[in-house]
């Protein structure tokens, strides 16, 4: 008999016993609909790697999917993000996206989410089964690992409780080379752990930029520094910092919402101008050839350069290891793949190893603390402790909300409870974990993260009474 | 034309306006539209390619749905290449989308010269048969051709041309071209006409490290009888000289001079890459000669003659730790210098097309000049027939694979995507294909696999019962996420042969979809 439904081809994957296939393969012709039905999967990102990723999940027999992105469509995303076309610009990718998957691919649902991905709290990502991450940035990436991570439970034997676990997929593209990797948080290498293959961009020293420049880029970053400073005093304007798009979003606040697209878009094609102008002022004093337009944008908004076969690529394979880890179909991949289409061809897999010590993916940084310590109190702790210095933090325990910097509502809800003691906050438990997100300063950037803590009150356990009673 | 620089902004930024001319004029065939074909069409049809021409003479059914994002229920029941070929266009309305509602195999057969109109032929989900005949139709015709094949969890990409030579291969590092050991007049003048011993503190810090590794060079040579440091304790020594003329613990330009230091010790003269290319036949040129090997042709006369050994200078210079005015002093110097050799080549390359016949401008300036700045990287990529590679592969590649405990599998699977092509023309159906003949279908699987080994001159006990019951479990299956990563890499390819930039693979990729070690295997 031969199957010549709509998942003729997947279900021989699915429904054939194998060799080569994960631990716990239960091949059987209904673990497709299992996979409809009890899987959710988040799409972080609805970019190049977004796109492909989520028509890769709906034909791989996912039909319960969200996808989360922040950005609008531009023109320049056309060559790649194939789900958009020239009258979808100014829309929200993450909606555009949603529905043109779901026009296409029937029985798949898919939930947009037009937003940050700091304005979802802890309990909507604890939903998914499984997180894709089609990112471009490093900080978005280290946000979502942490996140992840932070429903890592540990066992009394310190070994990572199997249900706890959140898997993710990650891609990532620059040009003909890529990387997709599979982080199983506990178990195989975090985001964090290998932090060192993602190096912070080196900058120019701003002595260069100052009195001895030489090269086109060196002319456009020291005009772009002094634009901005001119417009807003500090430092160079970056697309990246929400500090900075906070300013262009409030330069338009006053107009009407349908044209704040267009004058944004406006006001960076300006800013950029000016910026070139200044450039070509500087590059004509010293005799420096090569200021462009083009070379100011990649400069302004910091351009990776990206095309469509590289992205397709690399969520390929994101996707396919998705569909591994939640059927067990096949082997997962272990654990990070790189492809690099530059000269030739390659391929190569490396199974990078855990950081025993780290942060994000470990059992939590230990904090024993007094019984009586307030959560005002404590906040300061966060701030101060050298492994942490998070400022500005937002404190929560079990899913419930103790502490809550913004939006102004729940900061007034919740500020009642600054002088009260974190113990009896956390309903007297003797140690329990705690979650916090904050503002921490990477690279002299400000960027949110969130950490894990395990808490430890003091006198309460009953063997830490004996000692603290000999002690005495 | 605004719009589409702005569309294809991200892009040029990696090819060029030349290469993105070159996608634009490329017409490109796909044969059979399954995920396979349409996703590799769809990459190409982002990126702006000039048109498309979709064959398949089947209609969509059901089971494509699951499959295939370029059809939809709507489709069902009409003609896959007419429904693929929609929403193709939707992509991209510059490019122009036909398709032929025929079979690939059929028009094989019956019309060969049809495909002599396209620049680049993508065939997918082919059979060895029929894959041997469009191979030598192609290469009759010069049509460059692709074949790529998706099956289960395996497939593989291939590339079939007869020669693909590339000027800018644009490699990820290479040594820049700073001739620290051999400087011309000027430089040697310039690097003179600055004291390394300087008092004034902003000068000594701003000297560039490339006068001082050609004044140390220098130093070095005179000292040791006209010899640069070659072995590791000299090359210690060198440095540590290097970091004695520091004044101060902040002088970068010093830092980079001690981390450059290894380029003073660099072999003299062409590689010996560029010295195979020279050497090459087709470097004897006459009337049919491309106009790459015309310029290779007065490469190698410049190199024996005004070049003394050293192919035209690059001319272009690192940034680096420098006073404004030096450095765009030093780099004028390169420039005038990487002109002058260009101008000596450019001379070459005319005598040399009036010899053969040819006007002597036809060769554009800017495509000597190209050539020119990127002689060091010049590439030559040759493919075998696939006939030859089916017949006779190269036998220590195979066994070098197939005994190594990573990518045995992926050797394996080569064998095994052959095997089931030999099992199709055998019982007229792929292994697999119905559960209650699974047992069957592997025993008789293995038996022509371990033939194929046999007649290849290989030792079949290499490949393991995992993977060949692994093969009937896939039974043909075309599952998406493959499909994606075999078309992406076929559309990859396509855009390197087309711009003629980046180098393309060189063998036959294998991808292994359960652990993802693939393999390219040079067969
Ligand atoms: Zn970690």
């Amino acid at each position: 008999m031969t199957n010549t439904g709509k998942w003729r081809d997947l279900d021989k994957l699915l429904s054939r016993p194998g060799n080569l296939v994960n631990p716990g393969f239960e091949p059987s012709p209904e673990l497709k609909d299992d996979l409809g039905e009890y899987t959710k999967v988040l799409v972080v990102g609805a970019g190049g790697l977004g796109c492909e990723l989520l028509k890769d999940l709906a034909l791989s027999g996912f039909t319960n999917l969200h996808v989360i992105d922040m950005d609008t469509i531009e023109v320049t995303n056309l060559n790649r993000q194939f789900l958009f076309r020239l009258q979808d610009v100014g829309k929200p990718k993450a909606e555009v996206a949603a529905k043109r998957v779901m026009e296409r691919v029937s029985g798949v649902n898919i939930v947009p989410h037009f937003c940050r991905i700091e304005d979802k709290d802890l309990d909507f990502y604890r939903e998914f089964n499984i997180i894709a991450l089609g990112l471009d940035s490093i900080e978005a990436r280290s946000y979502i690992n942490s996140v992840a991570c932070s429903f890592l439970e540990y066992d009394s034997d310190d070994k990572p409780s199997e249900e706890t676990i959140k898997p993710m997929v990650d891609g990532g593209t620059e040009g003909f080379k890529g990387h997709a990797r599979v982080i199983l948080p506990g178990v195989t290498p975090c985001f964090e752990c290998t932090i060192w293959l993602f190096p912070p961009q080196v900058k120019f020293p701003l002595c260069t930029l100052a009195e001895t420049p030489r090269t086109a880029a060196h002319c456009i970053e020291y005009a772009h520094l002094i634009k901005w400073d001119e417009v807003h005093s500090g430092k160079a304007f970056d697309a990246d910092d929400p500090e900075h798009m906070q300013w262009i979003y409030s330069e338009v606040r006053n107009w009407h919402s349908s044209v704040n697209m267009i004058l944004i878009v406006l006001l960076f094609i300006l800013l950029t101008l000016a910026i070139l102008s200044q450039a070509l002022k500087r590059a004509e004093l010293f005799g420096i050839p090569g200021v462009t337009y083009s070379l100011t944008q990649g400069v302004v908004k910091n351009i990776i350069p990206a095309i469509a076969s590289t992205n397709a690529i690399i969520s390929a394979a994101c996707a396919l290891e998705a569909l591994k880890i939640v059927t067990a179909c096949s082997r997962i991949m272990s654990n990070y793949l790189t492809y690099n289409g530059l000269e030739g061809l390659h391929t190569k897999m490396t199974e990078f190893v855990r950081d025993k010590d780290c942060l994000v993916c470990g059992p939590g940084i230990l904090l024993e603390l007094e019984t009586s310590i307030t959560l005002q109190k404590f906040m300061e702790l966060v701030g101060e402790h050298p492994k942490l210095l998070l400022s500005k933090p937002s404190v929560t325990y079990q899913g419930k909300t103790l502490y809550m910097q913004a939006p102004p509502v729940l900061e007034e809800m919740t500020r009642s409870n600054l002088k009260l003691p974190l113990f009896d906050l956390m309903d007297k438990m003797s140690k329990d974990v705690i979650h916090v997100t904050g503002m921490t300063n990477k690279d002299d950037k400000k960027t949110s993260c969130l950490r894990k803590l395990r808490i430890v009150f003091k006198g309460v356990d009953g063997i830490t009474d004996v000692d603290m009673a000999s002690g005495a | 034309m605004t719009e589409s620089k702005t569309k294809y902004d991200r892009q040029l930024r990696i090819w060029g306006e030349q290469g993105q001319a070159a996608l634009e004029k490329a017409s490109i065939c796909l044969l059979n539209c399954g995920p396979t074909g349409s996703e590799a069409l769809k990459n190409l049809v982002l990126g702006g390619v000039g048109s498309i021409t979709v064959i398949d003479g089947s209609k969509v059914e059901e089971g494509d749905l699951g499959n295939n994002f370029m059809v939809d229920d709507s489709s069902v029941g009409q003609s896959k290449a007419k429904s693929v070929c929609a929403f193709l266009q939707e992509l991209n309305d510059a490019v122009k989308a036909k398709f032929v509602e025929e079979s690939p195999e059929a028009l094989i057969e019956t019309n060969p010269s049809f495909f002599s109109q396209f620049t680049l032929v993508i065939a997918t989900q082919l059979v060895e048969a029929s894959v041997l005949k469009l191979d030598r139709i192609c290469r009759q015709t010069n049509v460059m051709l692709i074949c790529a094949r998706s099956y289960g969890l395996t497939g593989m990409v291939r590339i079939s041309v007869k020669e693909h030579t590339v000027i800018e291969s644009k490699p990820d590092h290479f040594l820049d071209d700073l001739r620290l050991n051999n400087p011309w007049p000027e430089l040697k003048r310039f690097a003179e006409s600055i004291d390394l011993n300087s008092t004034d503190p902003v000068v000594h810090k701003h000297t560039p490290y490339v006068v001082i590794l050609v004044k140390m060079a220098e130093e070095w040579a005179n000292s040791h009888g006209g010899r640069l440091p070659s072995t590791r304790e000299e090359k210690r020594e060198f440095k540590d000289l290097l970091k004695g003329k520091m004044i101060g613990l902040d002088e970068d330009n010093y830092k980079e001079a001690i981390e450059a230091s290894f380029k003073v010790s660099a072999s003299r003269g062409i590689s010996s890459g560029l010295c195979q290319i020279l050497n090459d036949s087709s470097a004897e040129v006459d009337s049919v000669s491309s106009d790459f090997w015309v310029m290779v042709a007065a490469l190698k006369e410049f190199i024996a003659n005004e070049g003394g050994g050293e192919a035209p200078l690059e001319g272009s210079i690192p940034d680096m730790t420098s006073l404004t005015e030096y450095y765009i002093n030093l780099q004028k110097i390169y420039q005038a210098k990487a002109e002058a050799d260009f101008l000596a080549v450019e001379q070459r390359v005319r005598n040399i097309l009036k010899r053969i016949g040819r006007e002597p401008y036809s060769i554009p300036k800017t495509t000597i000049k190209s050539f020119c700045r990127n002689a060091r990287k010049l590439t030559v990529c040759r493919y075998r027939p696939i006939e030859e590679e089916l017949n006779s592969p190269v036998l220590s590649e195979l066994q070098k694979y197939l005994t190594d405990e990573d990518y045995s599998a992926a050797v394996g699977f080569y064998i095994l995507l052959r095997a089931v092509d030999r099992f199709a023309a055998n019982y007229n159906r792929f292994p697999g294909l119905h559960v209650g003949e699974m047992d069957e279908d592997i025993s008789r699987l293995k038996t022509i696999a371990v033939g194929l080994l046999g007649d290849l001159g290989c030792n079949g006990s290499a490949l393991t019962e995992d993977l060949i019951n692994e093969m009937c479990r896939f039974g043909v299956a075309e599952l998406h996420a493959v499909a994606a990563f075999i078309g992406g890499v076929a559309s990859q390819e396509v855009i390197k042969l087309i711009t003629k930039q980046f180098v393309p693979m060189s063998g036959t990729f294998i991808f292994n979809g359960i652990d993802h070690k693939s393999q390219l295997l040079a067969l």
